[in-house]
């Protein structure tokens, strides 16, 4: 088989070329969310949100409305319960976040186990069947991920700064409170459209992996973004080779990619790569460099 | 002149603890003014009641001739440095460049006189050359330097400053110092909590006695006034003769105490 070949054939096929569209969509939208949710420390909202949105998945299903609508209630409202809990609550936020997010996929399990007959839909969404994307499906993923991009664009400054120093946003006139609310509705909206993707239970590693592992490598944020974009993409590609040629689950691959990256960059990265930490202290007690 | 801040009758906290009762005072425009008092004395509730942050549960609160926060675009305030997550992937740069945010508003991108503004507040406070450094990378000084020039950046009428020179460099806190004494001669104001009363007697205007409520205000020579900081500090205090007065602050004990444990020794001075 010629390179070239090897390279083009899978993409000959309808479901993979829609596939394809949709985890570089996915991608780019969860790395750039998923900035955001590393510097804050949202990655355990994250699992939560993206749990929380299966009982609205099983809801809309038995009632037959669009699955996307009954996840985005979901999702979005769970996040924002969450923001609300987190100014208002008297536990501990992560307490508060555990019990929210074991209960309400608790309650989706068991709507779940009530419905009788064909479940093939809902099992695709727990665990993300993205080469089984329609073109309308795709279509929405297009829309909203295009929403959330265009909204973080026009925020994205004052979302750095109220992230990485809230008291002085604060001070200086910025409505913190609104962008926390902001950031938390376009995480549940971010991690509704990645669900059809890799599933409820892997879109934390798509929102996660690439932005921490840009966080290994880069110190300026917005190249940071940028980077684990870039990153997201080229695992997403890899990912549906993995998958064609392995005939292996598409979502469970481009995750695994992403975790590779993330290794490599954790051995030899240069801000807390392993190897290169270990070289630098051996060449700082090397004899030529002691003066 | 009306006052750059005024207080009427203050009281706030959080939750259900109470951090500060029934303060007045009014900051005069051009004022060099230190907070002290012992650690949980509510320094940093007065700091961020006049930055808006925090709601009194009763009294009024003036700033720059309105309601805390309304002028917030005037005011620049600096957290304490353990507010902040210095691991943080922001260079120098970016951190100076988030004072002139709330000025250029949603979508916009900073331009030429935001530039030039951020790279004179770098260099006023010595940081010119670590533009493109992270912040985590530089030294607790350093990084004093940096919030500074973030406040510098933003223009404003206001400086709130919580803590600016604790942790830091004798070189740096020298300075500092410079750099703030230089804006309230120009008719800024600002208040700055400190632990260091050296400092505060020495390179401050004015001095603001503050534990759990405002025990004086007045010029910061008052500073060296033994009857008010052992009303302040319960006693924690000793001033020396000779040598103009040495201080020496029982300090130790605050670092580890609630606010409540401060005076256990000691009888209770507020009576």
């Amino acid at each position: 088989m010629n390179p070239l070949a090897f390279f083009l054939d899978p993409f000959s096929y309808g479901f993979m070329q829609r596939g394809l569209v949709a985890t570089l969509l996915i991608g780019v939208v969860c790395a750039v969310m998923g900035t955001f949710v590393v510097l804050k420390g949202l990655a355990f909202i994250g699992d939560a949100v993206s749990h929380a949105a299966f009982p609205g998945l099983v809801i809309a299903y038995i009632l037959g409305l669009p699955l996307y609508l009954g996840g985005a209630v979901a999702a979005v409202g769970t996040a924002l319960a969450i923001g609300l809990v987190s100014r208002r609550g008297r536990l501990r936020f992560d307490t508060s976040v555990g019990v929210l997010f074991a209960g309400t996929f608790a309650f989706g399990v068991l709507l779940f186990s009530t419905i009788n007959g064909y479940v093939g839909d809902l099992l695709g969404y727990l665990l993300g069947n993205v080469l089984g994307i329609s073109i309308g499906d795709l279509v929405q993923v297009a829309v909203l991920g295009a929403i959330v991009l265009a909204i973080v664009l026009v925020t994205r400054k004052e979302l750095l700064y109220a992230t990485f120093d809230p008291l002085g946003a604060a001070a200086s006139g910025l409505p913190v409170a609104a962008l926390e609310y902001l950031l938390l509705g376009l995480l549940g909206v971010t991690i509704v459209v990645s669900i059809q993707a890799v599933g409820v239970i892997l879109v934390v590693a798509m929102l996660v992996t690439p932005a921490a592992t840009a966080q290994l490598l880069l110190v300026r944020f917005e190249r940071l973004m940028l980077l684990a974009s870039v990153l997201a993409m080229v695992a997403a590609l890899i990912g549906l080779y993995v998958s064609f040629y392995l005939n292996v689950a598409s979502g469970a691959s481009i995750v695994l990619v992403e975790t590779l990256f993330f290794g490599i960059a954790l051995l030899f990265g240069p801000r807390s790569g392993l190897l290169s930490s270990r070289l630098a202290r051996q060449s700082r007690v090397a004899p030529s460099d002691s003066a | 002149m009306p006052p750059a801040v005024s207080l009427d009758h203050v009281t706030a906290g959080y939750g259900p603890r109470i951090a500060l009762s029934d303060v007045t005072m009014t900051v005069r425009p051009g004022s060099l003014l230190a907070v002290i008092g012992p650690n949980g004395a509510g320094k940093s509730t007065l700091l961020k009641l006049i930055a808006g942050l925090l709601r009194p549960e009763t009294g009024t609160i003036s700033v720059l001739g309105a309601a805390p926060g309304v002028e917030a675009r005037s005011v620049a305030y600096l957290p304490q440095a353990e507010a902040v997550d210095w691991e943080f992937p922001v260079t120098v740069g970016e951190v100076a460049m988030m004072g002139r945010y709330a000025r250029l508003g949603f979508g916009r991108r900073p331009g030429a006189i935001d530039r030039e503004r951020v790279a004179a507040a770098l260099e006023t406070v010595g940081m010119a050359g670590a533009t493109d450094r992270q912040i985590g990378a530089l030294s607790g000084g350093q990084r004093r330097r940096v919030f500074l020039a973030r406040a510098i950046a933003a223009e404003p009428e206001l400086y709130l400053l919580d803590e600016p020179v604790t942790g830091v460099d004798a070189t740096t806190q020298e300075d500092l110092m410079d750099v703030l004494e230089a804006e309230a001669r120009s008719g800024k104001t600002v208040i700055a909590s400190t632990h260091d009363l050296i400092c505060a007697a020495q390179r401050f205007h004015q001095a603001a006695f503050v534990n759990g409520r405002v025990i004086a205000t007045g010029p910061s020579a008052m500073v060296l006034d033994q009857k008010l900081l052992s009303d302040t500090y319960g006693g924690h205090v000793l001033v020396l003769p000779g040598d103009g007065g040495r201080l020496i602050l029982d300090d130790a004990h605050h670092h580890d105490q609630e606010a409540g444990g401060e005076r256990h020794y000691h009888e209770d001075t507020r009576g």
